[in-house]
Parts: structure tokens; C-alpha cells; sequence
């Protein structure tokens, strides 16, 4: 969601944008807040000339180990912003997009956060799952939808958690200690963070946490220039939340505790450090703010603020940056630094049990969930383990999915199936023949009533719309049989032929009219009659033939 | 059968008798059906037999079975087997066939090689707890035990270092398709083998060498396997580490094994090995609860198996820093979410500092913590469990003076614990806090604790009296434990009744009578006493009888008062005021004449065996059975279905 600006506006792209209503309101919170933090401090220059790689490559790490780095780009503007987002067209879960007609796209709750989806791609034949970013974990979303992910041709799976080791449960339970422990101590606890997603349930959770940790008197910040209305927005989004929270809203209650936090002042939420925050700002206290990669946001403030004492904590929760990089320009550093990265997105024994549930034909992944972490390569339990084994691609790569495409669905007028006279070859199997046109537009196809046989026009009857049809021949019945060979030849004989010889081929059978030096060749799937200029005797032979064959 | 088989076995199937004879045919015939059910069923029947009989036809019986049934282990799959096992344990066990029969000790031996990784363990466990048993079908018991810790050791262990017992016995290609078959056979597998073991440790016949050491790290490494540290060796290793990786039974049987080996002498380097993979699992924030639990049992056990040494230090060598981890441990445990994280912490607290309280090395690394702070806070938890527990560590920690010395705040907490448990006594709506306030306030009274002894009585009245009116039964029954401390630090220890035990000279009391009845008058404690001897909860009852009791005998060796003769008239009818709850506020304090006189006339030996009758009694007399009986005939008449 955050790199949509860079497809939209830089691209070319012309297309529509489907995504779930939260998706777009909370990317847009996303992207206002990354905008806000970049352009509050404005740049004079930009410096671009170490990415030239004689340069970068005597730089210290990791700058010299970044990639690619000349198809950096700047940040997008709030402009960019607003552009890409009205190029949205809003879903919901559960809706079938048509797209040209060639597939049907549905969007799933995949349980991992507000409004975000897994997509099902499907024609009439086939079904593709794409699954990314999913949890099966209770929080605050609507809960995964994994039966309709069944009977999938494909799936393709990415987005899983990048901490696999590490426990959610756990790693909250660590938050919690160490943030009392810190506090406790007269400590002030900061936790870089986005302003939405685990945001709500790490909030949930002080709610619980902090009257038995005896922390009540403690202050929450929460910090960002979207805060307000990310807090405010996850109230009401009612029908994207889980059961228990769909409920409370009918009681009425706001489905996130955090309303409870903001009313009795445990929770202060404000645009930015200056103004207000200033004159309620008391210490000890627990600051939830922004960017999560200690690179800008008012995060580089607390970090310069509180870094120098040992008092001090900084918890890190978002598991999209490494720690240890992201304090790297603050060294020396005293105040304790707590890595509890929170992902709650599948990890592979969940994987592996949603794959034993869903049941598709094919797998499909990313390269590196099909081996072990370069890091633990003995740990066999942290990659994907399926059969038949997972189809894996790299980065850019094109992929041919493991099935073809056999049958088109067709559909038939109704007065053509009307005209349509089955004949059961087998019980419960029917056959008819079907004469028709067939209509194809927008990858739909259709089955009109053949034309009409041309007629002599009577001359004054006006002709009528329907029967602008192009006229053409009268259409031969299709024929189907065999023809026994000696059945046949008394058929001859009793119609007054003799001197028949009967001839057998490697394909079936000649039989011969001497008399009328005339050759009738019948084979599996052919039937000739060779007689020089005597159209009256062929038509003969023609009919006494089809009398051993069945018409349609 | 028993009349003819007194003397000798009849081994003749013709001499048995019919029935006899038509049941054996029966068995026989199960025993060699292809129905594993039938199979099932005569095994049952068998064991039966051989477990509840232990006549010598029981003997011939097995001598003309025993062929059958060693023609169920030829089969494949083996039918019934554990059902075979049990069979096969039960004649062993029986002491008709003695030590010497060797047809069975073959067949035993037979069934050790030939039966599934599933079965075979309880057989090879129940072989070596048998106190009469040929040395190498031990020697084979022993192994058969050890293989599946031997399949993962040589999975795992990066140097074939010594395996002792378990060198060469890794080959079983039954065990390791057992172990690598699924992840819950595999993890049953592990827990079965690690229960038996912790089974076999402690008993007089376990096998002897003990290979502490191999077991030892067996249970480490089965513990790397299970938080994803350990380093396999092999594919077999690999396959172990991605099945066992974050299995939590297997974690907890592991925990509990290595708790169970901390009895054993092990070498300093297996120890320092051990206490590190404990507070591995300790820090861990991935462990679950359960799991935590149990690793603060088997640390529990390890710290105070450690040797002590006669140096400065007190405990062993590596123990203060390892105590240093485990406080920083502790004190994130104590804040966790989880109240059965902070609970156990709470317990393990507890433990530690009840043996520990005193050692030197153990108080610098509590003190330097925040633990007795953190302590301090949780008897504020919302959990009425971590309260108790909370209370309970508190309280061992105040018995040892540990309270942080240096900041001004933790003295007012010691000054104040004393308060601050009694609010919890008076107030906290739960039971098990209350309780836990009890527990402490008696051991404090018990162990004389600083605060108590400032002023005993008055301490005593305030516990009584806030007890007495407590609705949970348990914590009056508490009350009444803390009366007879009191009792006996007031007029003596009670005598002892053991036999054996040295007669000691009878100790002078402590006062004069007369003072130490207004002593306990003055507490509230007859008042409380006699109040709980009409208590609606039967317990309370018996303990205030039993309090009386003790009373009156000591009373009675004071012989200078054992004439006084007090108006008989105007007490006799006192004790019964509380029974019709005229009592509703202590009364004044009582004279020590009257209430000897109130004693004296109760019939405390007839309230004490009315009460040591269980409220049923009536209900389960014979009498009422027959009654039962009778009355149901009466009105169930052609009713057959009925279970009488």
C-alpha cells in the first residue's frame, strides 16, 4: 500500500485499484504520516552523487551494501497521495469483481489486520488463492476466511511472519515486563511504532495490564499526526472487526478499549510533540510514536531525549526493521534497548496446518520459505513443508502456473436448448447434437439458434430484425454407426446387385461391383463410394448406406 | 481347583474340573484367533487370573498356556500387545513362579526385541522395578528403556563422545521410524520414555551403573530440541529438531526428568550445563506458562542440590552469579501478563528463600534485585492467586529480614507488611489470600518473628479476632493452628506421644497458670475456641475440640489448680451460649476460673468421636443400606432395570 503512489503516478498506470474501504483509509493515514514526517524537515540539497558505485563502495556499511540504490526514489507528495488513492475503486469481502469476463476476483479477510485481504482469482475451471499477509491469531480483525481458500488449483502463499521464532503471546508478555520494570524504576519506556495495526492491541493489552501492574497513575502518549483519527477510525469500522468487537458495538460500546484509556486520561493523543504534548508532558511515561525506523518522526526526539540514561527503555515491536540498525547512528547509547518484535502473521506451523485444511493442488512461494533461515539452516521447521513440494519463484521472475486451461463454460439460448432432443448413451448420460452459432465477446461465450435455411424472400413481406442472421447452406445431419459389412451385401443382393466381392483392407473393407465396376470402401470412419458418372446408382448405393447409420 | 491344587499342581488338563476344563478351551481358543479383540479378551482374563490369585494351579495354568501366548509374539503385527504386556508383567510379578522360571524370563526377553516402540517401554519399566529378576534381561530392560534418548543423543551429539550405556544401541530402525513417524508419535514416544526414567530413578533396584551423566545430557539436548538450539548431526537430527522444535509436552516431561536427576552426583561441567539450559528456558519469552512452571521446579531442585563449599562463599562457586541471572529472570517473570507466570514465580520465591533465606551469597543477589520490591507490589494483584502467593513470599521474606535495605520506602514496607497483611485478612474477598495471611501470621508466631514478638498478645487478639468472624472455614481453622501455637508457647509444648521418642524432662511452664488462662483469656482466644466448637464446618469443629482438648490435659498437669472449685452453676450453661449465637461480640475477658469450669463440663472425648464420625455415616450405615434396600424393593416391584 505504501509503494502505491510510485505504481500509479510514475508508471503510466491507467487501470483501477481494488481495495477494502479500511485498506485505503488507514493507507492514507499511513502515507499523511509519512509525508508529514518528511516534509517537516525540508531539505536544502539532496546528495546524490555517493550512490555512484566507485563512491558507495567505500562508504561504511550498510550504505555500501544497499542495492540498486540509483532507482531510489524521493517521497511521494500528499498530492501523489490523494491522486493514487482516487484510483481505488472500494470492495468489500466476499464481492466478485469481473474482470474482462476472463476471471472472477474475490477478496477475503485474511485476519491480519483492518480490512486487509487475501484474493481469490477464478475463472469457471480454475482457482488461484493468493495469500499473503494472513493471521490465524485473535485479535482485533475479522478472523482469516480459510474455507473459501479450499479446492484451489493454486495457491500462492507470501507475506508470512519474518520473525518465525518468535511467539506473539510471548513477545507481549515481554513488552508488558520490561515496560513495568522500566516504569517502576521511574523509567520512561518509548516504543517506535506505526500509527496503526498492533498499535490497537498493544493499547488492548496495557488496558488489562496496566491497573493490576499497579501502572495506572503512568501516562500513554501515542504521538503521530494521524493519531487522532487512526484511533478514531478503528472505532468504526465495526463490520472488519472480530465477532467479540462486531458485538460490543451493539450494546453500545466502542469496540477498542483505547476509548475507555482517552476518557479517563491514562491515554493523550497528540499531532506532534510541539503545542499541547508540551504543557501535559510528565514523567515517568510510556511515548508510542513514529517512524518505527528511528530515521524521522518525532521518534528522534525521545530517542535524543531519553538515549543518555539507563533509566530510560526503547522497545522495539515492529518487526520491519532491524534494531540494531536503527539505533546505529545514536551509539553510544544507555538507555536499555528490548527487541520484542509482534508479528502476527502465519508462521509455518501454521502454514502447514492451513495447507493440510485447504488442500490445494499446487503451492506456491517465495524462494526462501523452501529452504531453512540462511542463519539457522538445521532448523528444517522453518520452511514450508508440503507435497507435492512447493513451486518457488525469485524476484521478478515469470512463472507459468502449474495447469492448463481444458474447458471454457458456454452458455446456450434458451430456444436453442428448447430445440435440443437428448438421447441417453448411458444412464444419466445424455447426448444431443447442437447446431449453433457461437457468439463470443468480453471472454464470454454464448450458443444462438443457427440461421435459418435461406428461403425464397416472398417479396413483400417486410423482413424482420431477427432474420438479419446471415443466410447460409442447409446444414447435412451429422451421421453415426457402423456398417456391417455382410448385412450390408445381402442389402445389395436384395436390391438386385450381384457379383459382389467383398475385399478386407487394412482400414476395413472394399466391396466391389463387378458388374457396375463400381468400389464402395467403408472404413472406421469413412465411407466412399467410387462409381464413374452414374449419379442415379451413388444416390442408390448413398441411400442403401445410410440406412445402416444413425442422423442427428 | 483350589481343593485339588493344594498340594500338587494338577497339570493334567482331565483331572481339572469342567467348567474348568470348558473355560481354559475358551481361552485357548481366543488365544489363537485372528480377532484381536477375542485376543484382547483372554489376555484380560489371564492377567486377571494371575494378579488376584496366587495359588499354585495358577502355575499349571501358565505352563499350559505360556506356549500360546509365546505364539502371539511370533505373529505380525503382535495382536494385543498391550494387553500382552500387562500378562506378561503380571506373571512375573506373581510369586508362584519364583525367580527361577526361565521359559518366562525367555519369553520376556522376546517380547523386549520384538514388540513396538509404543508398548515395549512399560514392559522394560515394569522388568526393572521386579525385585527378582535374571541380571541380563535387566541389562536388555535397561537398554530397551534407553534406546529412544540414545536415537536422539547420536542424532545430535556433534563429538561421539561416551554415550555410556547407550554406545552402539542406536541402530533400531523400529525406534527411529517410531521417532520420526509424526510429530505426536514421536513426542509420545519422548514423554513415555522420560516418565519411565523419572519412575526408575529414585527406587532402591534401579539399574546400577546410573548413567547420571548420558541422562543428564540426553535430557539437555532433548530440551535444545524442543527451543530450536540444538545442532543435529544427521537427517535424523534434522528431522527431530523440526518435529520436537517448540513442543511443549515434551518440554514439560524434560523439565520434570532433569528435576528428577538434580538427586544424582553429576560432574560440574553437565551442571554448569544444566543451569544454563534452565535459564534459557526461564528467559525465554516463547516458553509457555506450564513450561515455566515446571522449569522453576526442576531449577528449584537443582539450587538446592548444589553442593555447598567451605570458602567464603557458601554456596557452590558458579551459583552467585548464576542466583544474579535468575533475580533479573525473576523480576520480569514477576511482571508478566500472565498471572500463572507471576504466580509461579511467586512459588518459586517462595521455596528458595525458605531454604535459602539464611546463606549469604543468596541474600546479596536478593537484595541487589528488585525481587522483594515486586513481591511487595503483587499482594495488590488483581488475581486472587497471585495475592495468596504473593502473601506467602512476602511473608518467608519478612520471617528473614528481606527487605531492601537502602531506600527509605522499603523500611516503611517492612513496618508496614504486618498491616498491610492484616487489611488483607480483614478485607480481601477471596479466601486464598485470606488463608495465605493465616498460614503466615502462624509460622511468624511459630518462628517468633520481629513484629509478633513486640507485643505477641496483642498481635494474637487482632488475628483472632479478625479470624473468628472470617465465613471461610478454612481460615478459622487457620485461626484455630495459630491459638495452639499460642496455646503452647503460653502453657508449654504439647507432649509428645511417640513411643521411641527420648522422654525429656518435663519443662517448667513458661508462668504461673492462673497468669497464662488471663493471657489467653485476654486474646480472645476461649471465645474463639469455644465459638468454633459449634461451627457449622464440621473441621473447624474437630480442631476446636482438639485445641480444648490439649488445653484441659495441660491444665491437669498444673496440679496446684486441679481442686479449684468454681461456682459450676453459673458456667455450665456459658459454652452453649455460643452454639445458640448469643455471642455476637467477644465477650469481656472471661475469668480463668470460669472458663476451667466451662472445660470441665464439657464432654469434649464425646464431641471429638461424634465429630471423627463423617457426616454421611448415617447414610452409609448398614442398617440405612438395608433400609435403602427395603424400601426400594417395596416400590420398585418387577422394576428389573433398576441397578439394586
Amino acid at each position: 500500500m505504501m509503494a502505491l503512489p510510485y505504481i500509479t503516478e510514475h508508471t503510466g498506470f491507467t487501470g483501477t485499484v481494488y481495495a477494502t474501504e479500511p485498506t485505503v483509509q488507514i493507507g492514507r493515514l499511513l502515507m499523511e504520516e509519512l509525508v508529514n514526517f518528511i516534509e517537516r524537515v525540508p531539505k536544502a540539497q539532496s546528495a546524490s552523487l555517493w550512490k555512484n558505485k566507485d563512491i558507495q563502495r567505500l562508504l561504511p556499511s550498510p550504505l555500501k551494501d544497499a542495492v540498486e540504490v540509483s532507482t531510489w526514489r524521493r517521497c511521494y507528495t500528499m498530492q501523489e497521495v490523494n491522486s493514487a488513492l482516487s484510483k481505488i475503486q472500494l470492495v468489500g469481502y466476499s464481492q466478485k469483481i469481473e474482470l474482462f469476463g476472463a476471471v472472477q476476483v474475490t477478496p477475503l479477510s485474511s485476519g491480519y489486520a483492518l480490512g486487509s485481504s487475501n484474493w481469490i482469482i477464478q475463472s469457471h475451471y480454475e482457482k488461484v488463492s493468493y495469500v499473503s499477509g494472513s493471521s490465524l491469531l485473535t485479535t482485533h480483525p475479522q478472523p482469516m476466511d480459510q474455507a473459501s481458500l479450499k479446492n484451489s488449483d493454486v495457491l500462492v502463499l507470501t507475506g508470512l511472519t519474518q520473525i518465525p521464532t518468535a511467539n506473539p503471546d510471548g513477545m507481549v508478555g515481554e513488552f508488558c515486563s520490561n515496560l513495568a520494570l522500566t516504569v517502576r524504576n521511574g523509567g520512561n519506556v518509548l516504543v517506535p511504532c506505526y500509527p496503526s495495526g498492533v498499535i490497537y492491541d498493544l493499547l488492548e493489552c496495557l488496558y488489562q495490564y496496566i491497573d493490576s501492574a499497579g501502572l495506572s497513575s503512568v501516562p500513554l502518549y501515542f504521538i503521530s499526526p494521524v493519531a487522532n483519527s487512526s484511533l478514531e477510525f478503528s472505532q468504526i469500522f465495526a463490520e472488519w472487526l472480530c465477532h467479540n468487537k462486531q458485538s460490543k458495538v451493539y450494546l453500545p460500546e466502542p469496540p477498542f478499549p483505547h476509548a475507555e484509556l482517552i476518557q479517563t486520561n491514562k491515554l493523550k493523543h497528540y499531532p506532534s510533540i510541539h503545542g499541547d504534548f508540551s504543557n501535559d508532558f510528565r514523567q515517568p511515561c510510556v511515548v508510542f510514536t513514529g517512524h518505527p525506523s528511528l530515521r524521522f518522526g518525532d521518534v528522534v526526539h525521545f530517542m535524543e531525549l531519553w538515549g543518555k540514561s539507563s533509566l530510560n527503555t526503547v522497545i522495539f515491536t515492529e518487526p520491519d526493521f532491524s534494531y540494531l540498525e536503527a539505533l546505529a547512528p545514536y551509539q553510544p547509547l544507555a538507555m536499555k534497548c528490548i527487541y520484542c518484535p509482534i508479528d502476527t502473521r502465519l508462521n509455518f506451523i501454521q502454514v502447514s496446518k492451513l495447507l493440510k485444511e485447504v488442500q490445494p493442488l499446487h503451492v506456491v512461494c517465495p524462494e526462501q520459505y523452501t529452504q531453512p533461515p540462511p542463519a539457522q539452516s538445521h532448523r528444517m521447521d522453518l520452511m514450508i513443508d508440503c507435497q507435492p513440494p512447493a513451486m518457488s519463484y525469485r524476484r521478478a521472475e515469470v512463472l507459468a502456473l502449474p495447469f492448463k486451461r481444458r474447458y471454457e463454460k458456454i452458455e446456450i439460448m434458451p430456444e436453442l436448448a428448447d430445440s435440443l432432443v437428448p438421447m441417453e448413451i448411458k444412464p444419466g448420460i445424455s447426448l444431443a447434437t447442437v447446431s449453433a452459432v457461437l457468439h463470443t465477446k468480453d471472454n464470454k461465450h454464448l450458443l444462438q439458434p443457427p440461421p435459418r435455411p435461406a428461403q425464397p424472400t416472398s417479396g413483400k413481406k417486410r423482413k424482420r430484425v431477427s432474420d438479419d442472421v446471415p443466410d447460409c447452406k442447409v446444414l447435412k445431419p451429422l451421421l453415426s454407426g457402423s456398417i456391417p459389412v455382410e448385412q450390408f451385401v445381402q442389402t445389395l443382393e436384395k436390391h438386385g446387385f450381384s457379383d459382389i466381392k467383398v475385399e478386407d483392407t487394412a482400414k476395413g473393407h472394399i466391396v466391389l461391383l463387378q458388374e457396375a465396376e463400381t468400389l464402395i470402401q467403408i472404413e472406421e470412419d469413412s465411407t466412399h463410394i467410387i462409381c464413374d458418372n452414374d449419379e442415379m446408382l451413388r444416390v442408390r448405393l448413398r441411400d442403401l448406406v445410410l440406412k445402416f447409420l444413425q442422423k442427428f | 481347583m483350589r481343593g485339588g491344587a493344594k498340594e500338587q499342581p494338577c497339570l493334567q488338563g482331565d483331572d481339572w474340573p469342567t467348567c474348568a476344563q470348558k473355560i481354559m478351551g475358551h481361552v485357548e481358543e481366543s488365544l489363537c484367533s485372528t480377532v484381536t479383540p477375542k485376543v484382547t479378551q483372554a489376555l484380560n482374563i489371564l492377567t486377571t487370573t494371575f494378579g488376584r490369585c496366587q495359588s499354585p494351579w495358577t502355575e499349571a495354568l501358565w505352563v499350559r498356556l505360556s506356549a500360546r501366548v509365546a505364539c502371539l509374539l511370533e505373529r505380525d503385527p503382535i495382536p494385543a500387545a498391550h494387553s500382552l504386556v500387562d500378562l506378561l508383567l503380571c506373571v512375573a510379578r506373581s510369586p508362584v513362579f519364583g525367580s527361577s522360571n526361565g521359559s518366562l524370563w525367555e519369553m520376556v526377553a522376546q517380547a523386549l526385541s520384538c514388540l513396538g516402540p509404543a508398548h515395549v517401554g512399560p514392559l522394560a519399566l515394569g522388568i526393572l522395578k521386579l525385585e527378582h529378576c535374571p541380571q541380563a534381561l535387566r541389562t536388555q530392560a535397561f537398554q530397551v528403556l534407553l534406546q529412544p534418548l540414545a536415537c536422539v543423543l547420536k542424532a545430535t551429539v556433534q563429538a561421539p563422545g561416551p554415550l555410556g550405556l547407550l554406545d552402539g544401541m542406536a541402530d533400531d530402525a523400529m525406534m527411529v521410524d517410531a521417532l520420526l513417524a509424526s510429530k505426536s508419535s514421536c513426542a509420545g514416544l519422548l514423554c513415555r520414555t522420560l516418565a519411565h526414567l523419572e519412575e526408575l530413578q529414585p527406587l532402591p533396584q534401579r539399574p546400577s551403573p546410573w548413567p547420571q551423566a548420558t541422562l543428564l545430557g540426553a535430557a539437555v539436548t532433548v530440551l535444545r530440541l524442543c527451543d530450536g538450539s540444538a545442532t543435529p548431526v544427521s537427517s535424523v537430527g534434522g528431522h527431530l529438531c523440526a518435529t520436537l522444535a517448540g513442543c511443549v509436552r515434551v518440554q514439560r516431561a524434560a523439565l520434570d526428568f532433569l528435576g528428577m536427576l538434580s538427586q544424582g552426583t553429576s560432574p560440574q561441567e553437565l551442571v554448569t550445563q544444566v543451569l544454563a539450559v534452565l535459564l534459557e528456558c526461564l528467559k525465554s519469552p516463547g516458553s509457555s506458562p506450564t513450561v515455566l512452571k515446571k522449569a522453576f521446579q526442576a531449577t528449584l531442585r537443582w539450587l538446592l542440590s548444589s553442593p555447598k563449599t567451605s570458602s567464603c562463599s557458601d554456596l557452590g562457586p558458579h551459583i552467585p552469579q548464576f542466583l544474579r541471572e535468575l533475580f533479573l529472570v525473576l523480576q520480569k517473570r514477576l511482571c508478566s501478563p500472565c498471572w500463572e507466570v507471576r504466580d509461579s514465580a511467586l512459588e518459586f520465591l517462595t521455596q528458595l528463600s525458605r531454604h535459602w533465606g539464611g546463606e549469604a551469597d543468596f541474600r546479596c543477589a536478593l537484595l541487589a534485585s528488585e525481587v522483594p520490591e515486586l513481591a511487595w507490589q503483587l499482594l495488590q494483584d488483581p488475581e486472587s492467586y497471585v495475592r495468596a502467593s504473593a502473601v506467602t513470599a512476602t511473608g518467608q521474606l519478612s520471617s528473614w529480614g528481606l527487605h531492601a535495605p537502602t531506600s527509605p520506602q522499603h523500611a516503611v514496607a517492612r513496618q508496614s507488611l504486618l498491616r498491610e497483611l492484616l487489611r488483607i485478612l480483614s478485607a480481601d474477598s477471596e479466601g486464598f489470600p485470606r488463608r495465605a495471611v493465616m498460614q503466615v501470621f502462624t509460622e511468624w508466631l511459630r518462628d517468633g518473628h520481629a513484629d509478633v514478638t513486640r507485643d505477641t498478645e496483642q498481635f494474637v487478639a487482632t488475628v483472632l479476632q479478625v479470624a473468628s468472624r472470617d465465613l471461610d472455614w478454612e481460615v478459622r481453622v487457620q485461626g484455630l493452628e495459630l491459638a495452639l501455637v499460642f496455646l503452647g508457647q503460653t502453657l508449654g509444648p504439647p507432649h509428645t506421644h511417640c513411643p521411641y521418642a527420648v522422654a525429656l524432662p518435663e519443662a517448667a511452664p513458661a508462668r504461673p497458670l492462673t497468669e497464662a488462662l488471663r493471657a489467653l483469656c485476654h486474646v480472645g482466644l476461649f471465645d474463639f475456641a469455644f465459638r468454633a466448637l459449634f461451627d457449622c464446618d464440621r473441621p473447624v469443629a474437630q480442631k476446636s475440640c482438639d485445641l480444648l482438648l490439649f488445653l484441659r490435659d495441660k491444665i491437669a498437669s498444673y496440679n496446684s489448680l486441679r481442686e479449684a472449685s468454681p461456682n459450676t452453676d453459673s458456667v455450665e450453661a456459658a459454652p452453649w451460649r455460643w452454639r445458640a449465637h448469643e455471642q455476637t461480640q467477644p465477650q469481656e475477658d472471661q475469668e480463668p476460673e470460669a472458663v476451667l469450669a466451662m472445660l470441665r463440663s464439657l464432654d469434649l472425648e464425646g464431641l471429638q468421636s461424634t465429630l471423627a464420625e463423617s457426616s454421611d455415616h448415617v447414610e452409609k450405615s448398614p442398617q440405612s443400606l438395608l433400609q435403602d434396600m427395603l424400601a426400594t424393593g417395596g416400590f420398585l416391584q418387577g422394576d428389573e432395570a433398576d441397578c439394586y
